[in-house]
This record gives C-alpha cells, sequence and structure tokens, in this order.
C-alpha cells in the first residue's frame, strides 16, 4: 500500500501520466467533435497511424517539427473528408465507413512506409519535441516537474480541451453544431446548412485525431513502427462515452487513463514477480471496457447519432 | 439542380454487379501505388496473376488462404445480419485456436477417434464465448458492442500471449513462446498431397451452406432478419430480440472460433501469438463484399485470398511491399459501400421529376 502511496506522491508518475493522457485528449476531443455533429467515426484508429507516420515522415524529409504536425492534421482531414463525403452527403453506415477508413488510412500509411524504406532493420530516427522549459516556471515545487518537462504538443492538446470547450459552449457555431447531432431538422429550418456543419465536424475531428498520432512518432517516441497505435483510437471511442461527450471530461477521462496506465508500468516493476507482466499490459483495454460499461447506463447520446439525414427528406 | 431519390425495387443486377465492379475498381486502383512504388503496372498485375493461377500449387495456396476468410466472413455476416456489430472475430479465432491446442496437444486423454471433433466443438464454443459476453453488456447495460468486441481483441492478443509463455507453452519449445503441438488425430486432414490446403475448407463450404439455407429458408433466419431490419418492429411481432441476439452471438463468436481451429489444427499445427494477419478483420471486407450472403462470402473470400496470395507473389518477384493487398482489399470496401448507395438511390435531374409528377 505504501508503496503505491509513494508512486502517486511522486512528481515522475504525474509527468508520465500526463504524457499517456495527451494522444487520447487529441483522440477524445476529435471523436467528440464528430460525434456531437452526429456521426460516429471509426476511422479514428486509421487515422492515428496517418498521423503518426505523415507526421514524422515530414520531418524526417526536412519539414521541420511544426511543419510535420501541420502535414499530420492536412493527412488526417484529408481521410475525414472522404469519411465525412460517405456518411454524410451518402448518408452510408457510419460503423461500415469509418472501419473502412481506418483499413484504408492504416494501408496507405503502411504502404507509403515500407515504398519509402524497403530495407531498413531498425527505422530511422527524428530529433522529436523537447520539454518545454520555462526558466520560472519549472522551478515550481510539483507542478513544475509535471507540467513543465512536457512537450509543446501536450500544452497544444490542453489548449484546445479549453478551445473546444469554449467553442462549444459559448458560440453559435457550438450551438449550431450541438443541433445538427440532436435535430437536424430543426438546422436545416434555421436556414444553416446541415451537410456543411456535419462534414466541416468530422474534417476538423479528424484533424485532432491525427495530431494524437503525431504526438506518437513526434513526442512520444522518434520513430514510426508498425503496430504502435495499437488501440488507442478505440480507446478514445470507449472515453468520449464516458466523458459524455463534454470536452471537461474528455480531459478527466483521458487523464485517469493516463494514470492508470502509468501506475501499472510502475506496479509492474515493484510487483511483477508475482503476476506475469501480461496482465498488466492488458489493465487499460479491461479498463476501457469497464469505463464504458459504468457510463453506458446514462449515457445521453446526441440523439441523431447514426442517423443519415437528407436535404427535403423529412 | 440534382436531387436524390429512394429506387422503388432492390434490383439483382445491383447486388451482383456492385461488388464485381467494386472488386475492379480496386484492383486498378492499385496501378496508382504500384507507379508509385516505380513498378511496372502491367507487369506486376502478370505477376499477381501467376501468383493465384499459375499452377495447381498456387491455386491451392489461394484456397488455404480463403479458408479462414470464409469462416470470419461468415461470423460478421451473420451478426451484421442483425445489426450485431460483431468486430471482434480476431480475438474469437484466438480464443478457438487457443481451445484447440489446450485440448488437442494431449493434456487430455481422448480416444484418437473423437479427439478431432472435440477439437472443433470446444474451439467453436470458446469462440463462442468470447462473444457473449459484449452480447451481454450490450443488452444488460447497453455498452457498445462495437468498443467492446474492438478492445477484446487486444485484450485476448495479450492473454494469448500470456498462456504461450505460461501454462499452453511448449516445454520442448527452448522458451519460444508457442504451444505444444497438435496430435496427429486431432489434426484436420490435408485436401491434396504436398499441399497445405486441408479439410477445414471442407467444414467452411458446409457451413456456408448451412448458413445460407437457414438465413433464407427457416423461422429462426426470418426473425434474424427481422431484428436486423427494424428491432422495434421485430419486438412488437412477439419476437423475443435479446435471444435472437444472443443466438445469432453465439453463432458468430462460434464460427470465427473455428477459423482459429481451422488454422491451427489444419495448417500450422502449433499456437504462436502471429497465427493470423487480421483474418478476423479482413472477415469484415468480405463479408460487406458478399452483400451479407453466406454464398457470397465464398466468393468474396477467393476474391480476397486471391489478392494477398498474388500480391506476395508480386511482391517477391518485384519488390513492390505487400502491403498493396491491404490496400486493394481496403479500396474494395469503400467501393462496395459506395455502390450500396447507388444500389438504394438514383440520381435524378430535380426539372425532370417535376416534369414526371
Amino acid at each position: 500500500m505504501m508503496d503505491i502511496l509513494n508512486i502517486l506522491l511522486s512528481e515522475s508518475f504525474w509527468a508520465a501520466s500526463l504524457r499517456i493522457a495527451t494522444p487520447l485528449i487529441f483522440g477524445v476531443l476529435g471523436a467528440l467533435i464528430c460525434e456531437r455533429a452526429g456521426v460516429l467515426n471509426l476511422g479514428i484508429e486509421g487515422i492515428f497511424v496517418v498521423g503518426a507516420m505523415c507526421g514524422w515522415m515530414a520531418v524526417w524529409l526536412g519539414a521541420g517539427l511544426w511543419g510535420g504536425v501541420l502535414v499530420a492534421a492536412l493527412a488526417g482531414a484529408f481521410f475525414g473528408l472522404l469519411h465525412a463525403i460517405l456518411t454524410v452527403p451518402l448518408g452510408l453506415s457510419q460503423h461500415v465507413s469509418g472501419l473502412g477508413i481506418t483499413l484504408f488510412a492504416t494501408s496507405v500509411s503502411y504502404y507509403t512506409y515500407r515504398t519509402a524504406l524497403p530495407n531498413v532493420s531498425s527505422p530511422p530516427r527524428i530529433e522529436p519535441f523537447q520539454p518545454l522549459d520555462l526558466p520560472m516556471l519549472s522551478d515550481l515545487p510539483f507542478l513544475g516537474t509535471v507540467l513543465f518537462q512536457q512537450t509543446a504538443l501536450t500544452w497544444l492538446a490542453l489548449l484546445l480541451v479549453a478551445v473546444v470547450w469554449y467553442v462549444m459552449n459559448r458560440t453559435a457555431l457550438g450551438v449550431a453544431l450541438q443541433a445538427v447531432g440532436d435535430n437536424p431538422d430543426s438546422v436545416d429550418a434555421q436556414g444553416l446548412s446541415v451537410y456543411g456543419l456535419r462534414i466541416g465536424a468530422i474534417v476538423v475531428g479528424s484533424a485532432l485525431m491525427a495530431l494524437g498520432g503525431a504526438f506518437l512518432t513526434m513526442s512520444a517516441f522518434d520513430a514510426f513502427f508498425f503496430g504502435m497505435v495499437n488501440g488507442r483510437g478505440w480507446v478514445c471511442i470507449a472515453l468520449v462515452i464516458f466523458a459524455s461527450w463534454r470536452p471537461g471530461k474528455a480531459l478527466l477521462g483521458a487523464l485517469l487513463f493516463g494514470a492508470f496506465d502509468a501506475l501499472q508500468v510502475r506496479l509492474q516493476t515493484e510487483i511483477g514477480a508475482l503476476v506475469p507482466g501480461q496482465v498488466f499490459l492488458m489493465a487499460p483495454y479491461v479498463l476501457s471496457i469497464i469505463a464504458l460499461v459504468v457510463a453506458a447506463r446514462s449515457a445521453d447520446y446526441p440523439r441523431a447519432l447514426l442517423t443519415p439525414w437528407f436535404k427535403g427528406q423529412r | 439542380m440534382i436531387r436524390i431519390e429512394p429506387r422503388q425495387t432492390q434490383s439483382r443486377a445491383f447486388a451482383v454487379g456492385v461488388p464485381i465492379l467494386s472488386a475492379v475498381i480496386a484492383l486498378a486502383f492499385a496501378a496508382i501505388p504500384l507507379l508509385a512504388a516505380g513498378a511496372n503496372p502491367i507487369q506486376a498485375y502478370g505477376e499477381m496473376y501467376k501468383g493465384v493461377f499459375g499452377s495447381v500449387f498456387a491455386f491451392s495456396e489461394v484456397l488455404t488462404r480463403a479458408t479462414p476468410l470464409i469462416f470470419t466472413g461468415l461470423a460478421a455476416a451473420l451478426a451484421f445480419r442483425a445489426k450485431l456489430w460483431n468486430i471482434g472475430a480476431e480475438g474469437q479465432l484466438y480464443l478457438g485456436a487457443m481451445a484447440a491446442v489446450a485440448i488437442g496437444s494431449g493434456v487430455l486423454d481422448v480416444p484418437g477417434l473423437l479427439l478431432l471433433p472435440l477439437i472443433v466443438v470446444l474451439g467453436a464454443a470458446a469462440g463462442a464465448a468470447g462473444m457473449v459476453a459484449p452480447t451481454y453488456l450490450k443488452t444488460r447495460f447497453g455498452a457498445d458492442e462495437v468498443v467492446t468486441t474492438l478492445l477484446l481483441n487486444f485484450i485476448i492478443l495479450i492473454f494469448v500471449q500470456m498462456m504461450l509463455e505460461g501454462p499452453l507453452q511448449d516445454p520442448m519449445s527452448l522458451g519460444w513462446p508457442q504451444s505444444a503441438p497438435i496430435l496427429d488425430q486431432g489434426m484436420l486432414p490435408p485436401l491434396i498431397e504436398r499441399m497445405r490446403v486441408h479439410s477445414g475448407l471442407i467444414l467452411a463450404l458446409i457451413l456456408a451452406g448451412l448458413a445460407q439455407f437457414m438465413l433464407a429458408r427457416s423461422v429462426w433466419g426470418f426473425r434474424l432478419r427481422a431484428v436486423g431490419e427494424n428491432a422495434a418492429a421485430a419486438r412488437h411481432a412477439g419476437i423475443n430480440v435479446k435471444r435472437s441476439l444472443f443466438g445469432v452471438a453465439i453463432l458468430s463468436g462460434g464460427v470465427a472460433g473455428l477459423a482459429g481451429v481451422s488454422e491451427v489444427a489444419g495448417l500450422k499445427g502449433y499456437l504462436t501469438s502471429d497465427l493470423s494477419p487480421g483474418f478476423g478483420y479482413t472477415g469484415i471486407v468480405v463479408a460487406m463484399l458478399a452483400g451479407l450472403s453466406p454464398a457470397g462470402v465464398v466468393i468474396a473470400a477467393l476474391f480476397i485470398a486471391s489478392v494477398f496470395v498474388g500480391a506476395d507473389s508480386m511482391s517477391r518477384a518485384m519488390g513492390v511491399s505487400s502491403f498493396l493487398a491491404d490496400l486493394v482489399v481496403s479500396v474494395s470496401l469503400l467501393c462496395v459501400l459506395v455502390g450500396s448507395f447507388f444500389a438504394r438511390y438514383r440520381v435524378v435531374r430535380a426539372s425532370t421529376t417535376r416534369a414526371a409528377s
């Protein structure tokens, strides 16, 4: 017990939690925007892969770190646009389209990587984002270590939580976005474009998802590996229900998940001899399912989620 | 102005034409990544053709590759018919394979003749168990089965690795994480001498035939389609929706489990954690290309298996990445999805409809 307490009180533990949570913050925010507008985006897993690969490759080709971030976001937006065209004006199955996008985006990324680097045994590395070391603030006790050892991308994720919250709750655009996910007819009656709002939401949401992937290759690691996304996208889909489609709770969910994941890594070194290591590896996925089951009962799904809408048809 | 209106009748020509056209478009699309890799597409298609139809052995490899895809394709098609989104065939496949090696490697003292039937039954049961849990969480708590089955795939794969480093590890494997081999009498016999195609294919074809018959002709099939098309109406008509869902969950999971049985007991002989290169996920594409029809699943599985085997052989000959196959498969899924739009709706000029009405 003392061991766990010691872990929970350590600065490095919370720094690691925030680091692990960062890609999930991007992913949950992205999924949240899509679903609030009424469209499930199961392309998330593949869009993570595309973001990870494109961001990394752009930097490797000399685009610079922020250039890589931009390329990743654009690539995510492209696959989001594809999903949007299939699910919004064409009104096709959001489940099948999303899974199709995941398969397509993943295979495009893997094929491109393999074609660019046919025979490498160890993947080439880039110089990733470094921790933002702010002179005065970094010296603060506890918070200094937790917050100011993070890279710029973590800061961007935290900033985006605030931006998405503000847009959703304080702007006309946010009201329209939520209405289009609840009652598209009412939005149409007001003369706003249901198609435009939904397509825009999916494109922006997908760009955010791709940033989650980019964080993996440009901040958490410094190279691209096959299978590196490893279900993080699916975890986000579970977390967004846990977060009841709210940005603040999305941040909380991602942080809880990050903390749990950081804890299992540390417990593994403490009591690893007693339990097979795989039990710890399984834990985050089990936790996601538990979070989903707990939240599902009272989940207040956007009312028009999964329901296609056609102009001129009631 | 253009307008979209639903078609009055569902044409049979679309049901057959859309998947075929999608397959052709997806294959033609492959020319772009081939050119990007600096390869001559004509030559590449030639190599792929040779890899599939070039010899009896080549085609037997396609049949071998198609076998697990028929199982996982059926698993997806059955579940999707009832709008039960089982994306967990990958995990259920591993559960079936684990059950097969657990029983088949001689732990239980089973008379020789009974071993193979027991492996098949328990492998299917293990796969079914893997689908019952998400269905329970869906019906009891409203937890979305898409997410639970997807996450279970990861959990099960890690569990397999744990078992292969623990209780299921072959003591003779020198620490390598693989299971003990299945005893000879527990293996599915090969179909052609000196080739890898095995009687798992026969089992898959029988299941596809049964599923086709049950869906089209039985009361059970009728209920299943009713639940899938409109659960509320089905409930109103006195169908026990929950029971129907559990029924199809058990079938879907069981068939996916058999994919694992067939791979270990028909092909590999023992279990490793890289048994399946995503057969569960590819099964979804197979089911969609098949229009969720069991007979169609067989044809779609043969097509997708040809793409994989052909691309592998082309890759060896020309040095182009075999991820090309995954690209073709995913594009065919997106094409068939777009095609389903044109099968259901037609695009008309608004002015002409006004004149007509």
